[in-house]
């Protein structure tokens, strides 16, 4: 239970602001964050606040990859399964980065900056290993630079049906829509925002210089913005199906596995996209179901479906009141209404495959 | 309850959990977490009663509590059997937060060495190992 900060772990600009507002934090990947912010209650108010109202999370311990010249479409084309191409200068695109057999290395936006610049977010816990495979794939592209660029922006996300008019009153001109991202001042501060987020709500991610952060996020609290910690980030992204890398998705099974076909163009000729191919041509052995508990229990990762297959992520949802999760299970038994049992540690609870996402908001 | 408290009445386990000892001879104690243990696990979202009759062991886990992001096992402080469980934690489990010496209780034991409480703590000793 005890979770003893040991002084190897790395800070975000953030974390005297978590420290004074009583955070709870744990070592993620190697940060220092905070899981929810006061006592018990906290994590489901943050939870309830982001759906109601407006959340501002610290997401700084997320990696950023710059890569720019004139080489640089070629080389992301090569390494990210979506179609780089479709992602015109001030656009936003998801997409996955596979191994040669279709295995997924991470999970990645993309935000193109200008006609031959970058950016790509990557996971706090595959942030070195990524730089090394966009390093190592830079060598066959001529005219193309990549950059560690994880120093150079802190990040935070706004999200909440109250997200964007909190934002836009501090902000010079009109928010990108959705899936946009473009420079603004923010509070009087260089912002790159971006029409995205992992929560199902609409908002924006703010990238900025670490020493802006502080202010920024000052700010965004004062115009009634709830800190929220990573605990009700997880609860949040699980309710509407969004992926967890190292939960979800792993070198162990390819995007086709996991339900993210949609952001596979094996036509760009990928690294895994013939790999990809083969999986999506002959279907898949498995695939990744959502479900909900019926009945009471809350099943965790690592679970055992009965009749093969494994819960990968599993929390109670704020919002349904009862068990959900994401389970790799067997292709043939991953129909939405299957009855699925889940072994939780001993236990056997019935479950139901539901259609993705769990949650929704005009249900 | 927002602030940390240990009452000087219960006896602790440094697992994290407590013991009320019916002082009228009956050998029944009352048994649940410390305030320690529930602000470490966050809001409990569920909590399933052992069975009545269920034979627990000092020292062996004997039941779990879960909040959104854990589960964690429930020592059990001293050996006995089970008695009577708190039923209203089943519809309500935020209880185990909200007052974790009194309706937060989890479940009612027959001891069947009260000897055993000479090896648990008294609350000073108790907060000293949450000092550490």
């Amino acid at each position: 239970m005890s979770s003893t900060a040991t002084p190897t772990l790395r800070r975000t600009p953030l974390f005297d602001r978590h420290v004074a507002a009583g955070a709870k934090l744990v070592d993620f990947a190697g940060w220092e964050m905070p899981v929810y912010y006061g006592g018990p209650p906290a994590l489901i108010q943050e939870h309830m606040a982001v759906r109601e109202a407006c959340g501002i999370f610290d997401v700084s311990h997320m990696g950023e990859i710059e890569t720019s010249g004139p080489g640089s479409p070629a080389l992301l084309q090569r390494l990210l399964s979506n179609d780089v191409a479709k992602i015109a200068p001030g656009g936003a695109q998801y997409s996955v980065l596979c191994r040669e057999d279709g295995g997924v290395l991470d999970d990645l936006f993309t935000y193109r900056l200008d006609v031959d610049r970058y950016l790509t977010i990557t996971n706090a816990a595959n942030h070195v290993q990524d730089l090394a495979w966009f390093n190592a794939h830079a060598i066959d592209v001529p005219d193309v630079e990549v950059h560690d660029r994880i120093d150079e922006w802190a990040m935070l996300a706004v999200q909440g049906p109250l997200a964007r008019e909190i934002v836009q009153a501090i902000s010079d001109s009109p928010l990108p829509a959705r899936m946009r991202a473009e420079p603004r001042r923010v509070a009087g501060a260089e912002v790159l925002v971006c029409g995205t987020g992992y929560t199902g709500e609409d908002g924006v991610e703010l990238l900025c210089a670490p020493e802006h952060a502080a202010a920024l996020w000052d700010e965004i609290v004062r115009r009634g913005a709830t800190p929220a910690g990573l605990g009700a980030r997880d609860t949040l992204r699980l309710e509407v199906c969004f992926h967890l890398y190292g939960n979800d998705l792993s070198v162990e099974r390819g995007p086709i596995e996991a339900g993210l076909g949609w952001c596979c163009k094996e036509d760009t000729s990928f690294i895994g996209s013939d790999a990809v191919r083969a999986v999506r041509e002959r279907g898949p052995a498995e695939r990744l179901v959502a479900f909900a508990i019926d009945g009471p229990g809350i099943a965790r990762q690592g679970n055992p479906v009965a009749g093969g297959g494994e819960v990968t992520s599993g929390t109670l949802s704020p919002c349904l009141q009862t068990g959900i999760g994401l389970a790799y299970v067997p292709a043939e038994r991953a129909a939405t209404g299957t009855q699925l049992q889940i072994d939780v540690r001993g236990k056997m609870r019935p479950a139901v495959v539901k259609d993705k996402p769990l949650y929704r908001k005009d249900a | 309850m927002a602030q940390a408290s240990y009452p000087a009445e219960l006896l602790y386990h440094p697992e994290h959990d407590w013991a009320r000892i019916e002082d009228d001879g009956s050998g029944l104690a009352t048994l649940g977490i410390t305030w320690y243990a529930q602000d470490s696990l966050g809001e409990v979202v569920f909590f399933e009663a052992p069975a009545l009759g269920t034979m627990l062991t000092k020292d062996e886990p004997y039941t779990e509590v879960e909040s959104v992001k854990a589960v964690s096992d429930v020592v059990a402080p001293l050996s006995g059997e089970v008695v009577e469980v708190n039923q209203a934690l089943a519809e309500n489990p935020a209880t185990i937060n909200e007052d974790p010496y009194g309706e937060g209780w989890l479940v009612k034991v027959r001891l069947s060495d009260p000897s055993e409480r000479e090896a648990l703590l008294d609350a000073a000793s108790y907060m000293a190992t949450l000092a550490g």
